[in-house]
Protein backbone atom coordinates (compact mmCIF):
# COMPACT_ATOMS: atom_id res chain seq x y z
CA UNK A 1 0.00 0.00 0.00
CA UNK A 2 1.09 3.38 -0.71
CA UNK A 3 1.71 5.49 2.36
CA UNK A 4 -0.09 8.34 2.31
CA UNK A 5 0.67 9.57 5.94
CA UNK A 6 1.84 13.15 6.80
CA UNK A 7 2.90 14.02 10.38
CA UNK A 8 0.66 16.68 11.06
CA UNK A 9 -1.60 19.78 9.72
CA UNK A 10 1.29 22.07 9.46
CA UNK A 11 3.31 19.40 7.42
CA UNK A 12 -0.21 18.98 5.30
CA UNK A 13 -0.55 22.42 3.89
CA UNK A 14 3.66 23.49 3.91
CA UNK A 15 3.11 23.96 0.12
CA UNK A 16 -0.35 25.91 -0.13
CA UNK A 17 0.95 29.55 -1.18
CA UNK A 18 -0.73 32.75 -1.60
CA UNK A 19 -3.69 33.03 -4.10
CA UNK A 20 -4.39 28.77 -3.92
CA UNK A 21 -7.89 27.94 -4.53
CA UNK A 22 -8.77 25.44 -1.71
CA UNK A 23 -12.26 23.28 -0.95
CA UNK A 24 -12.75 23.03 2.73
CA UNK A 25 -15.20 20.61 3.63
CA UNK A 26 -18.07 20.96 6.38
CA UNK A 27 -21.47 22.09 6.66
CA UNK A 28 -21.62 25.10 9.00
CA UNK A 29 -19.25 23.61 11.59
CA UNK A 30 -20.34 20.41 11.37
CA UNK A 31 -17.47 18.47 10.14
CA UNK A 32 -15.13 21.02 9.58
CA UNK A 33 -11.20 20.55 9.16
CA UNK A 34 -10.17 22.20 12.00
CA UNK A 35 -6.59 21.52 12.47
CA UNK A 36 -5.95 22.78 9.06
CA UNK A 37 -7.62 25.76 9.09
CA UNK A 38 -6.02 26.81 12.29
CA UNK A 39 -2.69 25.91 10.73
CA UNK A 40 -3.58 28.14 7.28
CA UNK A 41 -3.92 30.79 9.70
CA UNK A 42 -0.84 30.26 11.48
CA UNK A 43 1.15 30.44 8.21
CA UNK A 44 -1.47 33.65 7.25
CA UNK A 45 -1.65 32.49 3.62
CA UNK A 46 -2.99 34.79 1.71
CA UNK A 47 -5.26 35.59 -1.37
CA UNK A 48 -6.78 32.42 -1.17
CA UNK A 49 -10.29 31.37 -2.69
CA UNK A 50 -12.64 29.36 -0.90
CA UNK A 51 -14.80 26.90 -1.89
CA UNK A 52 -16.69 25.69 1.21
CA UNK A 53 -20.44 25.86 1.76
CA UNK A 54 -20.85 28.14 4.64
CA UNK A 55 -18.24 30.68 6.12
CA UNK A 56 -17.60 29.59 9.66
CA UNK A 57 -18.59 32.32 12.61
CA UNK A 58 -16.74 35.10 13.15
CA UNK A 59 -14.68 33.16 16.01
CA UNK A 60 -14.14 29.75 14.29
CA UNK A 61 -13.85 27.95 11.21
CA UNK A 62 -12.99 30.13 7.96
CA UNK A 63 -14.27 32.99 9.67
CA UNK A 64 -10.33 33.02 11.90
CA UNK A 65 -9.52 33.23 7.69
CA UNK A 66 -11.54 35.95 6.98
CA UNK A 67 -11.02 38.12 9.97
CA UNK A 68 -7.12 37.82 9.00
CA UNK A 69 -8.63 38.76 5.42
CA UNK A 70 -6.94 35.65 4.26
CA UNK A 71 -9.56 35.22 1.54
CA UNK A 72 -9.45 37.34 -1.56
CA UNK A 73 -12.57 34.78 -3.10
CA UNK A 74 -15.44 33.19 -0.63
CA UNK A 75 -17.22 30.61 -3.35
CA UNK A 76 -20.43 29.26 -0.73
CA UNK A 77 -24.17 28.94 -0.79
CA UNK A 78 -24.88 30.32 2.23
CA UNK A 79 -23.69 32.52 4.94
CA UNK A 80 -25.73 33.89 7.32
CA UNK A 81 -24.39 33.17 10.45
CA UNK A 82 -21.27 35.27 9.74
CA UNK A 83 -21.09 39.01 10.25
CA UNK A 84 -17.50 39.92 9.49
CA UNK A 85 -18.21 38.06 6.12
CA UNK A 86 -21.06 39.55 5.75
CA UNK A 87 -19.99 43.08 6.04
CA UNK A 88 -16.55 42.60 4.00
CA UNK A 89 -19.18 41.35 1.24
CA UNK A 90 -21.63 44.17 1.71
CA UNK A 91 -18.19 46.96 1.50
CA UNK A 92 -16.77 45.18 -1.28
CA UNK A 93 -13.59 44.03 0.45
CA UNK A 94 -14.30 40.41 -0.18
CA UNK A 95 -15.12 38.46 -3.82
CA UNK A 96 -18.24 36.36 -3.32
CA UNK A 97 -19.86 33.92 -5.73
CA UNK A 98 -22.97 32.62 -3.91
CA UNK A 99 -24.31 29.63 -5.87
CA UNK A 100 -26.89 27.10 -5.18
CA UNK A 101 -25.71 24.01 -2.28
CA UNK A 102 -26.97 21.21 -4.78
CA UNK A 103 -24.77 23.11 -7.44
CA UNK A 104 -21.97 23.17 -5.43
CA UNK A 105 -21.68 19.42 -4.00
CA UNK A 106 -22.60 18.56 -7.75
CA UNK A 107 -19.43 20.73 -8.99
CA UNK A 108 -17.46 18.70 -6.69
CA UNK A 109 -19.09 15.79 -7.92
CA UNK A 110 -18.38 16.64 -11.35
CA UNK A 111 -14.68 17.53 -10.79
CA UNK A 112 -13.82 13.92 -9.36
CA UNK A 113 -15.72 12.02 -11.61
CA UNK A 114 -14.13 13.51 -14.44
CA UNK A 115 -16.83 15.32 -16.13
CA UNK A 116 -16.26 19.07 -17.27
CA UNK A 117 -19.61 20.27 -16.60
CA UNK A 118 -23.50 19.54 -15.46
CA UNK A 119 -26.66 20.42 -16.30
CA UNK A 120 -28.84 21.52 -13.29
CA UNK A 121 -32.43 23.34 -13.23
CA UNK A 122 -31.29 25.37 -9.94
CA UNK A 123 -31.05 29.23 -10.60
CA UNK A 124 -32.80 29.02 -13.74
CA UNK A 125 -34.60 32.44 -14.65
CA UNK A 126 -32.57 34.15 -11.71
CA UNK A 127 -29.47 36.30 -11.44
CA UNK A 128 -27.41 33.47 -10.85
CA UNK A 129 -28.05 32.16 -14.74
CA UNK A 130 -26.95 35.30 -16.36
CA UNK A 131 -23.69 34.57 -18.80
CA UNK A 132 -24.55 30.95 -17.99
CA UNK A 133 -25.47 28.82 -21.01
CA UNK A 134 -29.47 27.57 -21.05
CA UNK A 135 -30.05 23.96 -22.33
CA UNK A 136 -33.45 22.57 -22.82
CA UNK A 137 -33.88 18.79 -22.21
CA UNK A 138 -37.54 17.13 -22.60
CA UNK A 139 -39.14 20.99 -22.33
CA UNK A 140 -37.40 21.88 -19.38
CA UNK A 141 -34.51 24.95 -18.88
CA UNK A 142 -31.15 23.60 -17.49
CA UNK A 143 -27.70 26.01 -16.80
CA UNK A 144 -24.34 24.63 -17.88
CA UNK A 145 -22.30 24.82 -14.75
CA UNK A 146 -18.24 23.93 -14.87
CA UNK A 147 -16.96 21.30 -12.56
CA UNK A 148 -15.00 22.62 -9.76
CA UNK A 149 -11.19 23.07 -10.62
CA UNK A 150 -9.52 23.41 -7.29
CA UNK A 151 -5.93 23.19 -6.44
CA UNK A 152 -6.44 21.99 -2.77
CA UNK A 153 -9.79 19.73 -1.09
CA UNK A 154 -9.30 19.50 2.58
CA UNK A 155 -11.29 17.43 4.28
CA UNK A 156 -12.11 15.96 8.17
CA UNK A 157 -13.15 12.48 8.19
CA UNK A 158 -13.56 9.93 11.41
CA UNK A 159 -11.69 7.62 10.45
CA UNK A 160 -8.99 6.73 7.65
CA UNK A 161 -6.10 4.42 7.34
CA UNK A 162 -2.32 5.04 5.79
CA UNK A 163 -3.57 4.03 2.67
CA UNK A 164 -5.75 7.50 2.47
CA UNK A 165 -9.07 5.44 2.63
CA UNK A 166 -11.56 7.54 4.55
CA UNK A 167 -14.56 6.76 6.89
CA UNK A 168 -17.33 9.61 7.68
CA UNK A 169 -19.53 9.61 10.57
CA UNK A 170 -23.07 10.70 10.81
CA UNK A 171 -24.17 14.62 8.78
CA UNK A 172 -20.04 15.65 9.28
CA UNK A 173 -19.90 13.49 6.20
CA UNK A 174 -22.15 16.39 4.41
CA UNK A 175 -19.05 18.10 1.60
CA UNK A 176 -16.46 16.01 2.80
CA UNK A 177 -16.86 12.86 0.28
CA UNK A 178 -17.24 14.98 -2.88
CA UNK A 179 -14.67 17.29 -2.08
CA UNK A 180 -12.37 14.61 -1.25
CA UNK A 181 -12.46 13.84 -4.63
CA UNK A 182 -12.44 17.19 -6.02
CA UNK A 183 -8.77 18.44 -5.38
CA UNK A 184 -5.78 17.82 -7.56
CA UNK A 185 -4.12 17.44 -3.93
CA UNK A 186 -5.92 16.49 -1.32
CA UNK A 187 -5.64 16.47 2.39
CA UNK A 188 -7.34 14.38 4.86
CA UNK A 189 -7.70 15.20 8.88
CA UNK A 190 -8.99 12.28 10.86
CA UNK A 191 -9.82 11.56 14.45
CA UNK A 192 -8.60 7.88 14.12
CA UNK A 193 -5.65 6.92 11.83
CA UNK A 194 -4.96 3.24 11.63
CA UNK A 195 -3.19 0.80 9.99
CA UNK A 196 -3.82 -0.47 6.03
CA UNK A 197 -6.11 -3.34 6.87
CA UNK A 198 -7.89 -1.68 9.61
CA UNK A 199 -10.94 -0.98 7.93
CA UNK A 200 -13.52 -2.92 6.29
CA UNK A 201 -13.19 -2.16 2.53
CA UNK A 202 -16.76 -2.33 1.75
CA UNK A 203 -17.48 0.44 5.00
CA UNK A 204 -15.04 2.70 3.15
CA UNK A 205 -16.71 6.04 1.71
CA UNK A 206 -13.65 7.53 0.13
CA UNK A 207 -11.48 5.22 -1.63
CA UNK A 208 -7.42 6.15 -0.59
CA UNK A 209 -6.81 6.74 -4.14
CA UNK A 210 -8.53 10.40 -4.01
CA UNK A 211 -6.30 11.42 -0.67
CA UNK A 212 -2.96 12.03 -1.09
CA UNK A 213 -1.89 13.43 2.56
CA UNK A 214 -3.35 11.94 5.90
CA UNK A 215 -2.67 12.91 9.34
CA UNK A 216 -4.77 12.50 12.99
CA UNK A 217 -6.26 15.50 13.91
CA UNK A 218 -5.43 16.34 17.26
CA UNK A 219 -7.71 18.95 19.84
CA UNK A 220 -10.66 18.95 17.88
CA UNK A 221 -13.31 21.11 19.46
CA UNK A 222 -16.46 20.50 17.41
CA UNK A 223 -18.36 23.54 18.20
CA UNK A 224 -22.04 23.78 18.17
CA UNK A 225 -23.60 26.31 16.34
CA UNK A 226 -27.48 25.54 17.63
CA UNK A 227 -27.76 23.46 20.63
CA UNK A 228 -31.35 22.67 20.29
CA UNK A 229 -32.81 19.73 23.24
CA UNK A 230 -35.85 18.31 24.61
CA UNK A 231 -36.09 17.76 28.16
CA UNK A 232 -36.30 14.63 29.52
CA UNK A 233 -39.02 12.47 30.19
CA UNK A 234 -39.52 11.67 33.26
CA UNK B 1 -55.14 35.63 12.71
CA UNK B 2 -52.74 32.83 13.05
CA UNK B 3 -49.77 32.56 15.20
CA UNK B 4 -46.77 30.99 13.60
CA UNK B 5 -47.18 27.81 15.11
CA UNK B 6 -50.56 27.69 13.86
CA UNK B 7 -49.22 28.52 10.40
CA UNK B 8 -47.13 25.44 10.80
CA UNK B 9 -50.07 23.44 11.97
CA UNK B 10 -52.10 24.20 9.25
CA UNK B 11 -49.51 23.14 6.67
CA UNK B 12 -48.91 19.60 8.44
CA UNK B 13 -52.40 19.22 7.23
CA UNK B 14 -50.94 19.32 3.67
CA UNK B 15 -48.88 15.89 4.31
CA UNK B 16 -49.60 12.91 3.22
CA UNK B 17 -48.56 8.95 4.55
CA UNK B 18 -45.93 7.96 2.89
CA UNK B 19 -44.35 11.63 1.94
CA UNK B 20 -40.51 12.46 2.12
CA UNK B 21 -40.51 15.82 3.04
CA UNK B 22 -38.11 18.75 3.01
CA UNK B 23 -38.76 21.47 5.73
CA UNK B 24 -36.80 24.76 5.48
CA UNK B 25 -35.45 27.26 8.25
CA UNK B 26 -38.52 29.32 10.11
CA UNK B 27 -42.15 28.58 10.32
CA UNK B 28 -41.42 25.30 7.89
CA UNK B 29 -39.32 23.55 10.73
CA UNK B 30 -42.13 23.72 12.99
CA UNK B 31 -44.34 21.57 11.10
CA UNK B 32 -42.32 18.53 12.06
CA UNK B 33 -44.19 19.06 15.60
CA UNK B 34 -48.08 19.14 14.09
CA UNK B 35 -47.70 15.92 11.37
CA UNK B 36 -50.68 14.16 12.01
CA UNK B 37 -50.50 11.07 14.31
CA UNK B 38 -50.71 7.56 12.53
CA UNK B 39 -49.27 8.49 9.41
CA UNK B 40 -45.80 7.43 8.26
CA UNK B 41 -43.63 10.52 6.81
CA UNK B 42 -39.78 10.63 6.36
CA UNK B 43 -37.97 14.41 7.12
CA UNK B 44 -35.21 15.36 4.58
CA UNK B 45 -32.97 17.54 5.87
CA UNK B 46 -30.70 18.28 3.00
CA UNK B 47 -27.22 18.46 4.93
CA UNK B 48 -27.31 14.59 4.01
CA UNK B 49 -30.44 12.85 6.38
CA UNK B 50 -33.08 11.17 6.16
CA UNK B 51 -35.27 10.59 9.15
CA UNK B 52 -34.60 13.06 10.93
CA UNK B 53 -35.97 12.64 14.31
CA UNK B 54 -36.42 15.28 17.34
CA UNK B 55 -34.35 17.38 19.49
CA UNK B 56 -31.65 15.09 21.34
CA UNK B 57 -32.53 15.34 25.14
CA UNK B 58 -30.21 17.24 27.08
CA UNK B 59 -26.54 15.50 27.86
CA UNK B 60 -26.98 13.83 24.46
CA UNK B 61 -26.19 16.31 21.84
CA UNK B 62 -23.73 14.95 18.74
CA UNK B 63 -21.48 17.90 17.61
CA UNK B 64 -21.71 15.90 14.23
CA UNK B 65 -25.72 15.39 14.01
CA UNK B 66 -27.03 18.30 12.87
CA UNK B 67 -29.77 19.20 10.29
CA UNK B 68 -29.72 22.01 7.96
CA UNK B 69 -30.62 24.70 10.25
CA UNK B 70 -27.36 24.00 12.55
CA UNK B 71 -29.44 22.38 15.25
CA UNK B 72 -28.97 19.16 17.16
CA UNK B 73 -31.15 16.64 15.81
CA UNK B 74 -31.47 12.82 15.97
CA UNK B 75 -31.97 9.71 13.92
CA UNK B 76 -34.81 7.72 13.68
CA UNK B 77 -35.20 3.66 13.71
CA UNK B 78 -34.27 3.68 9.57
CA UNK B 79 -32.63 6.77 9.24
CA UNK B 80 -30.16 7.22 6.76
CA UNK B 81 -26.90 9.51 6.12
CA UNK B 82 -25.42 10.57 2.45
CA UNK B 83 -23.24 13.18 1.51
CA UNK B 84 -24.20 16.98 0.43
CA UNK B 85 -24.23 15.12 -3.73
CA UNK B 86 -27.00 12.37 -3.04
CA UNK B 87 -28.87 14.81 -0.84
CA UNK B 88 -29.18 16.78 -3.86
CA UNK B 89 -29.41 14.07 -6.73
CA UNK B 90 -32.23 13.25 -4.96
CA UNK B 91 -34.14 16.27 -4.84
CA UNK B 92 -33.62 16.92 -8.09
CA UNK B 93 -34.50 13.44 -9.19
CA UNK B 94 -37.66 14.51 -7.42
CA UNK B 95 -37.69 11.84 -5.01
CA UNK B 96 -38.53 14.06 -2.62
CA UNK B 97 -42.14 14.88 -2.47
CA UNK B 98 -43.00 18.05 -0.58
CA UNK B 99 -40.88 21.03 0.32
CA UNK B 100 -41.96 23.33 2.62
CA UNK B 101 -39.71 26.81 2.69
CA UNK B 102 -40.31 30.51 3.82
CA UNK B 103 -40.30 33.40 1.09
CA UNK B 104 -39.52 37.15 1.11
CA UNK B 105 -41.65 37.36 -1.76
CA UNK B 106 -44.20 35.16 -3.97
CA UNK B 107 -45.31 36.23 -7.31
CA UNK B 108 -48.74 35.89 -8.74
CA UNK B 109 -47.24 34.06 -11.43
CA UNK B 110 -45.47 31.81 -8.66
CA UNK B 111 -42.04 33.05 -8.70
CA UNK B 112 -40.32 33.68 -5.25
CA UNK B 113 -37.69 35.75 -3.99
CA UNK B 114 -35.83 34.53 -0.77
CA UNK B 115 -32.44 34.69 -0.36
CA UNK B 116 -31.03 38.28 -1.02
CA UNK B 117 -32.22 42.17 0.03
CA UNK B 118 -29.78 44.03 -2.39
CA UNK B 119 -27.11 46.17 -0.60
CA UNK B 120 -28.64 45.21 2.41
CA UNK B 121 -28.52 41.31 3.45
CA UNK B 122 -26.96 38.73 1.85
CA UNK B 123 -27.21 35.31 3.50
CA UNK B 124 -27.41 33.06 0.63
CA UNK B 125 -29.26 30.53 -1.54
CA UNK B 126 -28.68 27.81 0.71
CA UNK B 127 -30.49 24.66 -1.22
CA UNK B 128 -33.53 26.98 -1.28
CA UNK B 129 -32.74 27.52 -5.12
CA UNK B 130 -32.12 23.62 -6.08
CA UNK B 131 -35.05 22.61 -3.85
CA UNK B 132 -37.90 25.22 -5.91
CA UNK B 133 -36.35 23.97 -9.23
CA UNK B 134 -36.86 20.61 -8.92
CA UNK B 135 -39.60 20.71 -6.44
CA UNK B 136 -42.98 18.22 -7.36
CA UNK B 137 -44.91 19.91 -4.59
CA UNK B 138 -43.55 23.46 -3.00
CA UNK B 139 -45.80 25.11 -0.33
CA UNK B 140 -44.36 28.24 1.28
CA UNK B 141 -44.58 29.25 4.81
CA UNK B 142 -44.80 33.00 5.43
CA UNK B 143 -46.36 36.34 6.82
CA UNK B 144 -49.07 37.95 4.49
CA UNK B 145 -47.07 41.42 4.83
CA UNK B 146 -43.65 42.24 6.35
CA UNK B 147 -42.60 44.14 8.63
CA UNK B 148 -42.75 47.56 7.18
CA UNK B 149 -46.50 46.48 6.72
CA UNK B 150 -46.03 45.62 2.83
CA UNK B 151 -47.47 42.77 0.98
CA UNK B 152 -45.47 40.24 0.18
CA UNK B 153 -47.76 38.37 -1.88
CA UNK B 154 -47.28 40.86 -5.25
CA UNK B 155 -47.74 40.99 -8.96
CA UNK B 156 -44.33 40.68 -9.35
CA UNK B 157 -41.40 40.00 -6.90
CA UNK B 158 -39.41 43.00 -6.54
CA UNK B 159 -36.51 41.23 -4.76
CA UNK B 160 -33.65 38.75 -6.66
CA UNK B 161 -35.36 35.67 -7.53
CA UNK B 162 -34.77 31.78 -5.78
CA UNK B 163 -36.88 30.17 -8.48
CA UNK B 164 -39.22 31.31 -11.32
CA UNK B 165 -42.93 29.78 -11.71
CA UNK B 166 -42.58 27.28 -8.97
CA UNK B 167 -44.85 27.85 -5.80
CA UNK B 168 -48.17 26.39 -5.75
CA UNK B 169 -49.65 27.08 -2.41
CA UNK B 170 -48.70 29.59 0.44
CA UNK B 171 -50.07 29.78 4.19
CA UNK B 172 -49.96 32.73 6.06
CA UNK B 173 -51.35 33.96 9.12
CA UNK B 174 -54.42 35.09 7.45
CA UNK B 175 -54.96 32.83 4.64
CA UNK B 176 -54.49 29.61 2.38
CA UNK B 177 -53.87 30.76 -1.18
CA UNK B 178 -53.12 28.31 -4.34
CA UNK B 179 -51.10 29.84 -7.14
CA UNK B 180 -52.77 29.35 -10.25
CA UNK B 181 -51.04 28.38 -13.83
CA UNK B 182 -52.46 31.20 -15.00
CA UNK B 183 -51.70 32.96 -12.59
CA UNK B 184 -53.55 35.01 -9.33
CA UNK B 185 -53.44 33.96 -5.70
CA UNK B 186 -56.58 32.12 -5.10
CA UNK B 187 -58.39 32.43 -1.62
CA UNK B 188 -59.14 28.99 -0.16
CA UNK B 189 -59.31 29.67 3.49
CA UNK B 190 -59.01 32.35 6.08
CA UNK B 191 -57.90 32.48 9.32
CA UNK B 192 -60.89 32.81 12.25
CA UNK B 193 -61.67 36.53 12.28
CA UNK B 194 -60.36 37.59 9.53
CA UNK B 195 -62.42 38.98 6.59
CA UNK B 196 -61.82 38.87 2.69
CA UNK B 197 -61.01 42.74 2.65
CA UNK B 198 -58.64 42.31 4.90
CA UNK B 199 -57.27 39.69 3.17
CA UNK B 200 -57.94 41.72 -0.04
CA UNK B 201 -55.79 44.83 1.87
CA UNK B 202 -52.80 42.57 2.58
CA UNK B 203 -52.47 41.41 -1.25
CA UNK B 204 -50.96 43.30 -3.88
CA UNK B 205 -51.33 40.81 -6.63
CA UNK B 206 -54.23 39.24 -8.46
CA UNK B 207 -56.85 37.87 -5.37
CA UNK B 208 -59.13 35.58 -7.03
CA UNK B 209 -62.31 35.04 -4.67
CA UNK B 210 -64.85 32.30 -5.60
CA UNK B 211 -67.85 31.80 -3.79
CA UNK B 212 -67.77 30.85 0.09
CA UNK B 213 -64.56 31.06 1.28
CA UNK B 214 -64.45 28.87 5.08
CA UNK B 215 -62.13 29.49 7.83
CA UNK B 216 -59.05 27.23 8.72
CA UNK B 217 -59.45 24.30 10.82
CA UNK B 218 -56.69 22.87 12.78
CA UNK B 219 -57.93 19.90 13.62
Amino acid sequence: MINKVVSGAEEAIKDISDGATLMLGGFGLCGIPENCINALVNKQVKNLTCISNNAGVDDFGIGLMLKQRQVKKMISSYVGENAEFERQLLSGELEVDLIPQGTLATRCLAAGYGMPAIFTPAGVGTEIAEGKEVRNFDGKDYLMEYAFDADYAIVKAWKGDTAGNLIFRSTSRNFNPVMAMAGKITIAEVEELVEAGELDPDYIHTPGIYVHRIFQGKDYEKRIEQRTVRKSEG
Amino acid sequence: MFSKEEIAQRIAKEIKDGYYVNLGIGIPTLVANYIPKGINVVLQSENGLLGMGPFPFEGEEDADLINAGKQTITTLPGSSIFDSAMSFGMIRAQKVDLTILGAMEVSENGDIANWKIPGKMVKGMGGAMDLVASAKNIIVAMQHVNKAGESKLLPKCTLPLTGVKCIKKIVTELAVLDVLPEGGFKLLERAPGVSIEFIQQSTAGKLIVEGEIPEMRLD
